[in-house]
């Protein structure tokens, strides 16, 4: 069963503590704010699908480099090894350990993907025109994948290893590790630069 | 810098309206439900979240039942020429503790040991409060719950660094580094407080004293 939608909609209920409350027109760049919560309701954002489009197409460029190339290297006493992002957790899964090679995976590579994935896909169909419907789906599940995506503590994680070997071997930076440090600003950028409301005005709805 | 909003005096659930969390819509349910569908986008609608408290309360108490093996198991053996040596995730941070190192040791202390005690505490602080009904230091409480749910994920740290150190250190037969049994019960305290802030409505701090500010209106 569907709920009546209320007309104004302009009227908006603050997702931290339910107040009532009207959103002001605001200014490109402007944002407003609950007056009881300080939840941050809405920011208007500048140009928003095109930046938007362009940090996403930069960030899956990058995330293809930062997951195809070896991350780390290591040299010692005439061995060599390198690991990429993903074979990180292969030698978790091969020593035993699946479901937490399960979860490095899904944090460091699958959530990521679908992050950046979905939001390209959302903004290219938003300048269609006419949206269709299920650019709401992919919208509605875009904060779950921003919730499990953590190149960013992966990043800080890979530098206390690397730090940590360093005492024993010589640890080599790969390529994909000075991709990952750029992925990390791109993705913060990219999630700056959207506005969901925007998109969301537009969207068709599934009642007609 | 917030423009004004013009704030009514009202919840939307006093009023009957359910917010939808997934597109932001307003909609009311139709006549004697308190469920349904975003006529946007279809999302399922209540006025809190199903369970809230019960949910929270129960990855929580299982967060806490694994923290003792995360924290007493060892997470990475090493395996020398000299035996196998097993470490904890606090003998991690004693090791790394240098005068060179000390920074990296106090991210992983802060990432691993204190934000996943603090995260259970302040969670039970929460959950403790709305169910007695408090409508004290409202603010102060939305601002632990944003807190928790903005670093909670910094715990995966270790995991990260466990992950990559086993990974590399591979040098049969001088030396070879395996991640232990702890690992697993940390990352269970991870993911579980993770899905314990899910299931939380911050919208149930503020319950109690909305309801008291329309009856003496």
């Amino acid at each position: 069963m569907h709920n009546q939608a209320v007309l104004d909609r302009s009227l908006v209920a603050c997702p931290h503590c339910d107040l009532l409350q009207r959103l002001p027109d605001l200014a490109p760049g402007a944002s407003a704010r609950c007056p009881r919560c300080d939840d941050e309701l809405w920011r208007r954002r500048e140009d928003s699908l095109e930046r938007t489009l362009a940090l996403a197409l930069a960030a899956a460029v990058l995330y293809v480099i930062a997951n195809t190339v070896p991350m780390l290297g290591l040299r010692a006493v005439g061995h060599q090894a390198a690991t990429t992002v993903a074979g990180g957790a292969q030698q978790l899964w091969r020593d035993g350990q699946q479901i937490v090679a399960g979860l490095v995976l899904f944090t460091a590579v699958v959530a990521p993907a679908l992050q950046i994935g979905f939001m390209l896909t959302v903004v290219l169909a938003a300048r269609r025109e006419h949206v269709p419907g299920w650019v709401g789906t992919l919208l509605r599940h875009h904060p779950t994948t921003i919730t499990w995506s953590m190149i960013e503590v992966m990043m800080v994680g890979v530098l206390v290893a690397l730090i940590k070997i360093a005492d024993y071997a010589t640890v080599i930076p790969g390529l994909a590790l000075f991709a990952l440090g750029a992925l990390v600003f791109l993705l913060a950028a990219m999630q700056a630069s959207f506005d969901p409301r925007e998109v969301w005005e537009r969207v068709e709805w599934v009642t007609p | 810098m917030g423009d004004a909003v013009s704030a009514t005096a009202a919840t939307a659930m006093q009023l009957g309206l359910q917010r939808c969390g997934a597109c932001g819509l307003l909609s009311r349910p139709a006549a004697g439900e308190d469920a349904g569908h975003c006529p946007r986008c279809d999302e399922a609608l209540e006025f809190r979240k199903r369970d809230s408290l019960q949910r929270t309360w129960a990855f929580l108490i299982a967060a806490a039942v694994c923290y003792l093996p995360a924290n007493v198991l060892p997470v990475l053996t090493t395996t020398t020429a000299a035996g196998a040596d097993s470490d904890t995730i606090m003998q991690g941070v004693v090791l790394l503790w240098s005068p060179t190192g000390w920074p990296l040791s106090l991210i992983v202390l802060v990432a691993s040991i204190m934000i996943p005690s603090a995260k259970i505490v302040a969670l039970g602080y929460l959950l403790v409060t709305v169910q007695r009904g408090s409508i004290e230091s409202n603010a102060q409480r939305i601002r632990l719950y944003r807190t928790v749910e903005l670093i909670g994920r910094w715990s995966m740290v270790d995991v990260f660094v466990d992950t990559f150190t086993a990974a590399l250190v591979q040098l049969q037969p001088l030396m070879s580094v395996r991640p232990a049994p702890g690992l697993l019960f940390f990352a269970a305290v991870v993911v579980l407080t993770m899905l314990a802030v899910e299931s939380f409505d911050p919208r149930l701090i503020w319950d109690a004293a909305s309801a008291n500010e329309v009856r003496y209106a």
